[in-house]
């Protein structure tokens, strides 16, 4: 089956970030737990349900990624950019979700 | 400029505490996401893709320094360092935290600005021309009613829950810069053959997946019946507009289904009550606001002529840019400058919190503390004598901002696409910096003349594709983006939407494609005169297709 992993934005900043193996909410992509089976995928739906309603995050849902030489990409374009930030240099000093104010959040 | 009255800062005050409140009971769980999701949205914050959205309200466009130095603030405390200028002439912040939004909005307060109704199905800012008060062919500055709807739409009980949005766009020349045929009411301000002020009335324009141009209903209502005439409209939507179906639920399907004349026939009975009621605008309040207004007293500065001669002479940069993006104002002895937010290869609508701050001191200095935002995603100084248009471009060299492209092919509305927005299908930006970098050069540029180009990043069209003379809607399809061109649109007093080319190209074909377009006009076109948009009025799209696809232009994508 295609690997799945969770992502979300958080409640606080909005800051878009995944779902890690520990059951944190992590900002890389890198860091996620892939789910690779149907009871994962339940158990990542669960979770993120969970952390809703327990006003962690916002906007929960489970995406389609792909491993290519080890690394998660995400099968739609869309989320790629949620992934990795505006494909742009947009501001001097930021690229990507590196921003200092959001880094600490 | 208009100056918040007690009323207006108890108003906009009780409404940032209010906020405060609710977003505080989200943040401590007290409030649901489904409970706290419109209410944010009513307080013009959005999640999008990498984080909140916060769409602040420039009314009708119009800033003064002391604003715009509180919107570079506002980027530099609480953003990335930067904001982004919209079609709406608002401002947007990709980054804000939801916590800190009170904070900015309390801010945002104290020099009499808000993001009330920048979302929601409601009325949203009232967009006027940005050169109102200053162009030589206006019949009267369209502010003040811009105004009046503002204060009438704010927080309206009655169009709190529309069928969906509402965009009101005034004008008050004859050559029509904010595009009032593709908003749901476009309000003409002119003069009847007495000399009186009042409105021909457009209903039922707009961009997005149904494109359709606006209905003229009245040719000319008088001023004081503006706000019982807008009711009436108001009322006849909000009976009969679709909210079955979010698609067909803007008043330009009512009206196309209806059709304009009976629509304006049921606007005529809702009319007929509410004519002679508190609605009917007293002269008195209209000029109590127009007083608001009223021009800037303008110093005749005859030495102006000569200065500007010498220093275009000495200088061929500066020649250019007077050329390109400073226009004559009613007063001889002043021009009206555009300072482009659109760099080559930049980011279209982009502005730093530095260059705000540049833009504020400028403004203060030089052009009686005015700024303007324009539907096309730059600034304006309205009021810039001649005699100081040297010093003017010499700090806005400085500050990146004099770039010579107003109205030339670099000159790009595009909006955020995904490389931010939650509803974009396709980026935008990059798009637009391409095609900037390739036709950057400023010989080029003025080889090829007026040409505008708008980039939306779905058919929500928020980049006014369908208006530009050449489009270009971004699309997924099969997981990748894909660009479809439409050309020979344009949103001025002789609307029309673009029609689609041909099959859509790849994000690393659009720009050669748009260079095919360039370069077919340069071809065909009868000479310097004619620009992109009369060529292609004239000879149709055949040529382009010819030239885009071979003899056998293809279907549409």
């Amino acid at each position: 089956m295609v690997e799945k992993v969770l992502t979300a934005n958080r409640l606080a900043d909005g800051i878009s970030v995944w779902l890690d193996a520990s059951g944190n909410w992590v900002e890389s992509l890198q860091d996620a737990f892939v789910a690779r089976h149907a009871e994962a995928v339940a158990a990542l739906e669960a979770t993120g349900k969970r952390s809703f309603d327990e006003n962690k995050v916002v906007d929960v849902n489970v995406i389609d990624v792909e491993e290519v030489d080890g690394t998660l990409r995400p099968l739609r374009m869309r989320e790629r950019i949620r992934a990795e930030g505006p494909s742009i240099p947009y501001a001097p000093g930021y690229n990507g979700l590196a921003g200092p104010k959001n880094v600490a959040a | 400029m208009y100056r918040y009255d007690e009323f207006d800062h108890a108003f906009v005050s009780a409404r940032v505490e209010q906020f405060r409140d609710q977003v505080q009971r989200r943040l401590s769980g007290e409030l649901a996401e489904d409970a706290f999701k419109p209410l944010r949205l009513m307080n013009g914050v959005y999640l999008q893709l990498h984080a909140y959205m916060l769409r602040v309200a420039i009314p009708y466009g119009t800033l003064s320094s002391r604003q715009m130095r509180m919107l570079a603030h506002i980027a530099r405390e609480y953003d990335r360092g930067y904001g982004h200028f919209t079609t709406r002439q608002n401002i947007q912040y990709n980054w804000p935290r939801l916590s800190d939004t009170p904070d900015i909005l309390q801010e945002l307060a104290s020099v009499e600005m808000h993001a009330l109704q920048t979302s929601g199905n409601c009325i949203r800012n009232v967009t006027a021309d940005h050169f109102a008060g200053a162009a030589a062919d206006e019949v009267a500055d369209p502010r003040p009613y811009a105004e009046i709807l503002r204060q009438w739409s704010s927080v309206h009980p009655e169009f709190s829950f529309l069928p969906r949005k509402f965009k009101i766009a005034v004008t008050g020349a004859e050559r029509d810069r904010a595009a009032i045929q593709v908003h749901d009411i476009g309000l003409h301000l002119k003069k009847d053959e007495n000399g009186k002020l009042g409105f021909a009335v457009y209903v039922g324009g707009g961009q997005g997946r149904t494109p359709l141009i606006a209905k003229k209903i009245r040719d000319f209502l008088p001023e004081e019946d503006l706000l019982s005439y807008t009711t009436a409209i108001m009322r006849v939507y909000n009976l009969h507009g679709r909210r079955d179906n979010k698609y067909k639920a803007r008043i330009k399907i009512l009206v196309h289904e209806t059709g304009a004349e009976e629509l304006a026939r049921q606007v005529e009975v809702e009319f007929a009550n509410l004519k002679d009621t508190e609605l009917k605008l007293p002269d008195t309040d209209i000029q109590a606001i127009a007083a608001y207004f009223a021009p800037a007293m303008l110093p005749n500065r005859p030495e102006g002529w000569g200065s500007l001669a010498r220093w275009k002479k000495a200088d061929p940069e500066f020649a250019r840019w007077v050329h390109q993006n400073v226009q004559p104002h009613k007063h001889p002895d002043y021009g009206m400058v555009t300072i482009s937010l659109k760099p080559i290869g930049g980011i279209p609508g982009d502005a730093s919190h530095e260059q705000m701050d540049a833009v504020a001191d400028i403004a203060e200095e030089y052009a009686f503390d005015e700024i303007r935002v324009s539907h096309e995603q730059n600034l304006m100084l309205p009021h810039v004598a001649l005699a100081d248009l040297e010093p003017v471009y010499r700090s806005l060299v400085a500050a990146g901002l004099a770039t010579a492209n107003a109205g030339l092919i670099t000159d790009i509305i595009a909006c955020p696409g995904l490389d931010y927005c939650a509803l974009a299908n396709a980026r935008s930006i990059p798009v637009a910096q391409e095609i900037s970098n390739r036709f950057g050069s400023p010989e080029r540029q003025a080889e090829i003349g007026e040409l505008k180009i708008k980039i939306s990043g779905c058919i929500n069209a928020c980049g006014h594709h369908h208006v530009g003379h050449i489009g270009l809607l971004g699309v997924e399809k099969k997981g990748a983006e894909l660009y479809q061109i439409t050309l020979g649109g344009s949103g001025d007093e002789h609307t029309s939407i673009g029609e689609i080319i041909g099959r859509g190209f790849e994000p690393e074909k659009v720009t050669d494609a748009v260079e095919t377009i360039v370069d077919t006009y340069l071809g065909l076109r009868r000479d310097k005169s004619e620009t992109f948009l009369e060529a292609y009025r004239r000879v149709g799209p055949q040529p382009f297709k010819d030239a885009l696809y071979g003899g056998g232009a293809q279907a549409a994508a």
